[in-house]
């Protein structure tokens, strides 16, 4: 232990604490902009400067550690001036039209200007004119609000090693542009946003589509349907004041009816139905030579991520659609039938953590219900948005329940939305399907939390299966690695992009750490806990949608709605 | 994109080479043509975007076409006591160009370049890297011949 | 006191650059045939005693780096040669190279040996290639000769950025990467290039290595000033009669380097200021030019030796525009990783800017020493750090509003 003084109080911490840590421990909060706490320290923006005893120099909190009898002082007047001067310095090339800014009152530098009263401009405004960037459907970038923390870099680079955004130049004429200075589309980027949970301001943001979904409540010709993703409900709350996974379900589809959905169902619907149709694919491919490892396909930034640099292990990926997609083919076919409305009238919309996602809707092939299936996806981020635009008050909100045909759903749904869910609940199916058996224990702990690579070996009565599930696309790098050189020892690998699954999707609530991504996955294992059904075999709106429509898993009219094909994206700059 | 392959193959293998690679590419071509960017980055197994965080940071690299010669004048504190200036109004007339520009054959490209280290003969330019010291505007144009 | 002595540029202008044999003749290579019959604790104990410091700015005691990397585990390490030298009015490394390169060599050999180090690397700026080929032709000649013994030497060539200077940059710089300064700690005896430990020395401090493990650690440390023993070569640019370079006793004073050496100022004309160590240098006023150039006593008056530049302004140069040009050099050669270097050193080109056309007002004064200050201790490196020096010395030494002269 080390022993310190921090603004005159004595305390011990571990070796190698930062001073930044260290006084966090204390109750002192040191500001800061480009730390954050799942990267690498980069100590470049330096407004986590502090005086230490003996040192000419200033010491940035968030680098240095922490010596035996070292004297820091955190907030003097020199202290604070220079990180006025600091932060007078970003604002000099920051735009200030804050009011109409996608995180506006969630944006670290307003956060920090407003704590240290910085009421006038200090320099004349010099803004890099740099144009913004919206050549995805998915994500917007604002360059000229970026102030170069270097946080989206190392997010796309080091967690993700998407290497899609890249630091450019030098000087003040540095910047932070996609790789060769190219619109987005063009590069490596594979749309799963979490430079956008890194970014302290509002310099990168999804593709805001909230006015296109308030033309379509406001259209008498459209009929608004909605499905909520899995990890969805964990996290809304979190846009409306209320704790991670406090949202009640019931209270959130009220919420949906509120803002103008017609009808409110469930992407964990079809999250089952996936699992039928995955679990009878990989038991197909087990008992067929088929090629192995079977991976998931869910998760449209893996997808992206897989089409670009793994095309040649495409034909690994599960032939299922992503639920959302299958929720899509479906709603507009089984659902208008079952509820006797022309699916030309139909405006399907889902409500997703992921910005990828936006990008998956889109896709040309995505059409086999005979319309675009998915007509809009709102990020849980904007339904928050529309929560707080409609002046809901979800203390006094009348619960809602969800519409019937596809809105029933298990626990092995619910749990898709975090890393190792799809395996576990695939892995509940499996196992009853191929022994015959009811499983002992429907917890497959192994695969839960929040490790880079989890796995587990399930013992199917003759046949042991492998599997592997790793989150992150850095993580998902290393496994893809493994099967390139023929060295996987796995049957079966679930892939989410992003850090925890899509609890920490790109669409989900600003997310600067990881404990967060934490608390919500805790809180969708509470959920499974207390689903009365949690395994997607079981659901009863399952077997009736096989039995009224589509006759039996990976038939005819299954591969015609519920599966589809990949191919490479031939990118060139990687 | 054969001819950044013979040049990349020198350098294959070698840590850290990839700014030597860039030197020779633009001893051939001038400048850093996009695909040579991407080629360098998989010849040595990098993202492209490291090798273009690279190719953008140094001065003497360039990721913008430039002419065969490149005159760079030192706009350092010493020569531009020295008269920098003059010096700079003489190329610009002489070769009807402004700073930065490259002439319409592309012949002479103009940059400004901080110390080249020759300051015992203020003003001082390099064209391709060779020293011209204690330049005034009646040598330009002797100078300029030579190219 | 005023004259000069040439350790390290014993040989310019004497002998071949191009021939190992005329290094040899004067005794070349003896340096460390005696080193190798050292202990390497031995060498470096000598060294030490020598109190050699570091000859590109920073003053580090050479043995102690060297004992540092000497101490630092690791099966493999470097020694690296800091021929990045790019301030504004320096050219010595460039002079000392083309006049003695096997110094360079036998002095990486030597630090090699010290530090159990079988590779060396010459990082040298790209706007020297004429000096690129002089060092290829030596480490040619020596590998045929088989002097290094199996300590190997390569070239790195920069690709022009000032901040390669600061070591950390420079080792990014090796490794292919942008030349952005690391976090320190861990320095490069520590972890360097390639992570291993890592010696780095400027090319003037290597040319002087040979000559003290051949002479004696007590002949190089009654040389100059005590603290700062040794020779230091300035380069001397500007208003000066004579703009040349020359290498004197550390405990030269100023007013020799400018009156006696410098031949005075041009024109009959007085001084007005003088900048020494480069850009990073604090503009000195004629009544400190009595001080002498060793690092301590140039740090008193708030000033450095740094690279050993000297620039002279007379007094009818406008200040205003030197300070100007001077504040440009740091804002374009700022690496841009700090917030307080890549946006303080804009902002400050921008108020010298406007002060030049006349406009300028006290407050812009005040807002200069503001950032000077916050950027003195704010920023990530050396560069960020010193580059307000010359221009807060300027507004508490000079009179920059003044029309008349600024």
């Amino acid at each position: 232990m080390i022993n310190l003084t921090i603004d005159g109080i004595k305390l011990s911490v571990a070796e190698d604490t930062t001073i930044l840590d260290a006084a966090e421990k204390i109750g002192i909060r040191i500001p800061t902009l480009c730390h954050h706490p799942d990267q690498a320290v980069k100590a470049n923006c330096r407004v986590c400067v502090c005086e230490v005893e003996g040192e000419h120099l200033l010491q940035t909190a968030c680098s240095t550690a922490v010596k035996e009898g070292m004297v820091i002082r955190t907030h003097t007047p020199r202290v604070i001036k220079t990180r006025k001067l600091i932060l007078q310095l970003i604002l000099g090339r920051h735009p200030q039209d804050c009011l109409n800014c996608i995180r506006n009152q969630n944006c670290e530098l307003q956060a920090l200007v407003e704590e240290y009263g910085i009421r006038d401009n200090l320099f004349p405004l010099k803004l890099k004119g740099l144009p913004e960037d919206r050549s995805t459907i998915a994500i917007v970038r604002e360059p000229d609000k970026c102030i170069e923390c270097r946080r989206c870099v190392e997010a796309c680079s080091v967690i993700q090693t998407v290497n899609a955004l890249c630091v450019e130049g030098r000087n003040h004429e540095l910047s932070i542009s996609p790789v060769m200075s190219k619109p987005l589309a063009e590069t490596g980027c594979v749309l799963c946003g979490q430079c956008i949970h890194a970014c302290p301001v509002g310099a990168i943001s999804e593709n805001e589509q909230i006015d296109e979904f308030l033309a379509a409540v406001a259209d008498p010709d459209k009929i608004v349907v909605t499905q909520i993703a899995p990890a969805v409900r964990e996290a809304i709350g979190e846009e409306v004041g209320m704790g991670t996974g406090d949202m009640p379900m019931d209270k959130f589809v009220a919420g949906l009816r509120r803002i103008g959905m017609d009808y409110v169902l469930h992407t964990n619907f079809t999250a089952d139905l996936t699992i039928i149709e995955e679990g009878n694919e990989l038991i197909q491919r087990l008992k067929e030579n088929g090629t192995l490892p079977m991976m998931t396909s869910c998760s449209p930034g893996w997808i992206n991520f897989i089409e670009t640099f793994y095309p040649d292990l495409l034909s690994n990926l599960s032939t299922c659609k992503s639920p959302q997609q299958m929720f899509g083919a479906l709603v507009k076919t089984y659902w208008a039938e079952k509820m006797d409305i022309d699916p030309s009238g139909i405006y399907s919309v889902s409500v997703m953590p992921c910005t990828a996602k936006k990008f998956e809707a889109a896709r040309p092939e995505m059409n086999d219900s005979g319309f675009r299936d998915v007509d809009l996806v709102l990020t849980t981020r904007e339904v928050g948005r529309l929560f707080r635009m409609f002046g809901i008050d979800f203390d006094k909100i009348e619960p809602g329940q969800f519409d019937p045909w596809m809105g029933k759903y298990t626990g092995a749904g619910v749990i898709f939305g975090a890393t190792g869910g799809v395996a576990e609940a695939a892995l509940r199916t499996v196992y009853e399907v191929v022994t015959g058996d009811p499983l002992d224990d429907v917890n497959f702990t192994a695969v839960r939390g929040f490790e880079d690579i989890k796995e587990v070996e399930v013992d199917l009565k003759g046949i042991t299966v492998k599997v592997a599930v790793a989150h992150g696309l850095g993580n998902a790098r290393k496994l893809m690695d493994q099967v390139q050189a023929g060295e996987s020892p796995y049957h079966f690998i679930e892939i989410m992009a992003c850090p925890g699954g899509c609890i920490g999707g790109g669409g989900q609530p600003i997310t600067k750490s990881n404990v967060k991504r934490k608390e919500r996955i805790n809180a969708i294992y509470v959920e499974d806990e207390k689903c009365p059904i949690r395994k997607s075999h079981e659901n009863p709106e399952i077997t009736q949608i096989y039995e009224d429509f589509l006759k039996e898993p990976l038939g005819h009219k299954s591969h015609q709605l519920l599966h589809t094909s990949y191919k490479p994206t031939n990118k060139e700059i990687l | 994109m054969n001819s950044y392959k013979d040049i990349l193959s020198k350098h294959k293998g070698l840590p850290g080479g990839i700014i030597q690679a860039y030197h020779a590419i633009q001893k051939e071509f001038n400048y850093l043509p996009e695909e040579a960017i991407i080629a360098t980055a998989k010849e040595f197994g990098i993202p492209t975007k490291d090798a273009y965080e690279v190719a953008t940071f140094y001065s003497y690299l360039s990721t913008k076409p430039r002419g065969k010669n490149i005159i760079r004048i030192c706009e350092s504190a010493p020569c531009h006591l020295a008269g920098t200036n003059e010096i700079v109004a003489t190329l610009e007339r002489e070769l009807g160009i402004r700073m930065g520009d490259t002439t319409p054959d592309g012949k002479f490209t103009l940059e400004f370049t901080q110390c080249i280290g020759q300051c015992q003969g203020t003003p001082a330019i390099t064209i391709n890297r060779k020293p011209y010291v204690d330049v005034t505007p009646e040598k330009v144009p002797t100078i300029l011949a030579e190219y | 006191m005023g004259v000069e002595m040439r350790i390290v540029l014993r040989n310019y202008n004497k002998i071949d650059n191009s021939k190992i044999d005329d290094y040899i003749d004067t005794g070349g290579y003896k340096a460390l045939e005696k080193a190798y019959n050292l202990e390497p604790i031995e060498l470096i104990e000598e060294l030490e005693k020598s109190g050699l410091r570091g000859r590109g700015g920073a003053g580090f005691n050479t043995g102690r780096k060297l004992r540092f990397t000497h101490g630092a585990s690791g099966e493999e390490k470097f020694i690296l040669c800091n021929a990045d030298e790019g301030e504004p009015g320096t050219y010595k490394d460039r002079v000392i190279i083309q006049g003695d390169p096997h110094a360079i060599l036998e002095g990486m050999a030597i630090c090699g040996y010290a530090v159990g180090a079988k590779k060396g690397i010459i990082y040298l700026r790209a706007e020297y290639p004429y000096v690129a080929d002089i060092l290829k032709t030596a480490i040619l000649q020596a590998k045929e000769k088989g002097v290094l013994g199996d300590f190997q030497i390569e070239i790195c060539m920069g690709a022009g950025a000032y901040v390669c200077g600061e070591e950390t940059a420079l080792i990014e710089s090796i490794e292919g990467k942008r030349g952005e300064p690391r976090s320190k700690p861990p320095y490069p005896p520590v972890s360097g290039l390639w992570g291993k430990p890592t010696a780095v020395f400027n090319v003037e401090t290597l040319a002087n290595i040979p000559q003290i493990i051949e002479k004696g650690s007590a002949w190089f440390a009654g040389i100059g000033d005590p603290s700062y023993p040794g020779t230091k070569v300035m380069t001397l640019t500007g208003d000066l009669v004579n703009k040349t370079f020359i290498e004197v006793p550390t405990d030269t004073t100023i007013r020799d380097i400018i009156y006696k050496f410098g031949g005075g100022i041009a024109d009959g004309k007085q001084l007005q200021a003088v900048q020494i160590g480069g850009n990073s240098g604090a503009l000195i006023s004629p009544e400190y030019l009595d001080t002498s150039i060793a690092f301590d006593a140039m740090q008193k008056i708030g000033a450095t030796l740094g690279s050993g530049a000297v620039f002279v302004t007379d007094e009818s140069r406008n200040l205003r525009d030197v300070v100007c040009r001077i504040s440009q050099f740091f804002e374009h050669e700022s690496c841009g990783k700090c917030t307080p270097c890549r946006e303080g050193t804009m902002r400050i080109h921008d108020l010298m800017q406007k002060i030049c056309t006349g406009d300028g007002t006290k407050a812009d004064l005040d807002l200069l020493t503001d950032l000077g200050e916050m950027m003195e201790v704010s920023c990530f490196c050396g560069l960020g750090q010193a580059a307000p020096v010359p221009i807060l010395s300027a507004v508490k030494h000079f009179n920059l509003l003044d029309e008349e002269r600024g």
